[in-house]
């Protein structure tokens, strides 16, 4: 599984072996076992909660288990994995997910961006807009699920309503195939537009004033002071936001199982949300784990690119 | 870089002066950009808007088709329902006060844990220190869909499921990882020459750190804790996994759970949602400087 787990997680161990109380000692060792008590009860609250679940998780994935039915595991090694990974049904919900990561966060980038670009050009009133615009970002998916679930009703939802009035006609917006997942991606966009707006004008009210002057005296085109001085600058932080949203995006859980449930048919399913029914509904623990070990895959994949990124970041 | 949303609100202009445009004129130019945020705003800011304007509805201005913006009847009955049952107190405020109870435990222990290490992470040369602080922050990214699995196993076999403290644990570790990155940023600004400084007067390591260190270090611990606060009381995956009962159930699930019948009291639904919402408006609007650093868990700074 995870490689940098074991790597990692033993090193306090030895550290802690490795410092006996002895007074006197040089001022080093003691602060190493200083830095061992502070650390280790964080770390350990971590292994237990986090690498060992993922750890029985593994072992599970190579069994039958099942939840329900209790009774002892019988190992069937890797026909779980081979099992999903040959599965129409999971290439299907795959599928889903990309459409929905890539939708959701594009779609987020270019509005968060454009969004803060506007802002920057402001002198007054920016406080109080880059306020309003954070809002949707600090509400539970819970909250924002069921009322955007309230707003899309085809019979009294307002957007319905206000199309009407437009003179447009109804859209089923959650009970249709190919709208709902549209759906889906217009709420995530709406609540995850404002984050990349926020580090997109981080970056934009970073880049040094001086540059812009000393284009401005060189007469270059506002375009091109974008292009050259803008776009460079801000790009290595916008790209941070945007894996950091990918990642979310994929495990993203709450706004499905509230606005849709999946459906229509399957056609809102996306990984996090069959995982669950396989686990849940179908009670396939073991089939389940190996699922979820194969997400975790992907997600520490995505992981590592975006520590990549962000360590790149923090050395210029 | 500077990153903070009170600096980008308070710096000036990029451009003091904008040369004189020569295609269109720089005034119109500049309308049109407010008229294109200020519909950019109301975009965002509506489903907002309409949440409230539904929680102090009558019940049947809000079923009304055409849909009602303005000439409504005005309510608190929404409100009532959401503390008050016809059995004195209602399930719901219950839930809230469990959310109150799990976030706040959660977010005392996972300061507890967390600001010590970050304190150790940044001061001492630990060991393979980038590889355990990038381990820490990856547990963070795990899929909770996935963790909650073999967790719920976990829990059975250990008594944890539908009980308050198996919620604070999982909470207490999901937020430590974020603690820590967070208040990491916070330690490296406080120069490490003050603990010298007071080592030399004869003070301890640990002295040196709990009397000198700590107190500077206290805004970025409560806005740590401010935004650990928000994460637990927000959580749903974990909750409705974990918990059945009400006794226990935390306000997300509880909320989510008002949808479940045949018909559905949007009005009581905008009324909960409002409660809940309020608190976590006040709290990130008193955390805005550390916005950016909070909302990427720490790892964005400058």
């Amino acid at each position: 599984m995870s490689n940098p787990v074991p790597l990692t997680t033993d090193h306090p161990g030895q550290v802690a072996s490795a410092t006996p109380p002895a007074p006197g000692r040089s001022r080093r060792l003691s602060d190493r076992g200083l830095a061992v008590a502070f650390i280790s009860p964080a770390l350990l609250l971590l292994l237990a909660m986090s690498v060992f679940p993922l750890l029985w998780a593994l072992y599970l994935s190579f069994t039958d288990y099942s939840a329900t039915r209790g009774g002892p595991a019988h190992f069937v090694w890797f026909e779980n994995y081979t099992a999903i990974l040959t599965s129409a049904q999971v290439h299907l919900r795959a599928l889903t997910t990309l459409i929905y990561v890539v939708g959701a966060v594009a779609l987020q980038t270019v509005l968060g961006f454009a969004i803060a670009y506007l802002i920057s050009r402001r002198t007054h009133g920016r406080g109080l807009l880059t306020t309003l615009f954070l809002v949707p970002m600090m509400l539970s998916q819970v909250v924002v699920g069921l009322f955007w679930k309230f707003m899309l009703d085809a019979q009294f939802g307002v957007i319905n309503s206000m199309l009407g009035s437009l003179g447009l006609g109804q859209v089923e917006w959650l009970t249709r195939q190919r709208t709902a997942l549209i759906s889906l991606i217009v709420v995530d966009t709406w609540q995850w537009t404002p984050f990349i707006m926020l580090i997109a004008l981080a970056g934009l009210t970073a880049v040094p004033k001086y540059l812009y002057e000393a284009a401005s005296i060189d007469r270059a085109s506002e375009w091109f002071r974008f292009r050259t001085i803008t776009l460079p600058l801000v790009w290595p932080l916008l790209l941070i936001a945007v894996l950091f949203r990918a990642i979310e995006a994929f495990r993203l859980f709450d706004l499905v199982y509230i606005l849709t449930s999946g459906g229509p048919g399957v056609s809102t399913e996306t990984l996090s949300f069959h995982v669950y029914k396989v686990a849940f509904l179908g009670f396939n623990t073991g089939t389940a784990s190996a699922y979820g070990i194969l997400m975790v895959l992907v997600v520490i994949v995505l992981t590592q690119l975006y520590l990549r990124y962000l360590n790149k970041l923090k050395e210029d | 870089m500077a990153v903070s949303v009170d600096e980008a609100m308070s710096t000036g202009p990029v451009r003091d002066h904008t040369p004189p445009a020569r295609r269109f004129g720089g005034r119109g130019r500049s309308v049109l950009e407010i008229a294109l945020l200020t519909v950019l705003a109301v975009v965002m800011l509506f489903p907002v808007l309409w949440m409230i304007e539904t929680s102090i509805k009558e019940n049947r201005d809000v079923y009304a088709i055409p849909a009602k913006f303005f000439d409504f009847t005005v309510t608190l009955d929404h409100f009532k329902d959401v503390f008050v049952a016809s059995s004195g107190r209602s399930a719901l405020s219950a839930s809230f006060l469990n959310s109150v109870v799990v976030a706040g435990v959660s977010t005392v222990l996972a300061t507890v844990l967390g600001v010590p290490a970050a304190w150790a992470y940044s001061r001492f040369a630990v060991k393979a220190k980038k590889d355990q602080l990038f381990f820490i922050l990856s547990t963070r990214f795990m899929p909770p869909v996935v963790v909650v699995i073999p967790i719920f196993l976990m829990y059975r076999q250990v008594g944890l499921i539908d009980t308050k403290l198996g919620l604070i644990l999982i909470y207490t570790a999901f937020n430590v990882p974020f603690t820590i990155w967070m208040m990491k940023g916070f330690v490296d600004e406080v120069p490490a020459e003050y603990e010298d400084a007071a080592m030399l007067d004869g003070y301890t390591r640990l002295q040196a750190f709990w009397r000198f260190t700590l107190p500077l270090l206290l805004p970025g611990i409560a806005a740590t804790a401010v935004f650990a606060l928000i994460f637990s009381w927000n959580e749903f995956v974990f909750a409705i996994f974990l918990t059945s009962s009400d006794d226990v159930r935390t306000a997300p699930p509880a909320i989510a759970g008002l949808i479940g019948g045949t018909t559905v009291d949007w009005g009581l639904v905008a009324a909960a949602s409002v409660v809940f919402a309020l608190p976590v408006l006040v709290f990130a609007y008193l955390v805005r400087k550390h916005l950016v650093a909070g909302v990427t868990l720490g790892a964005v700074r400058r």
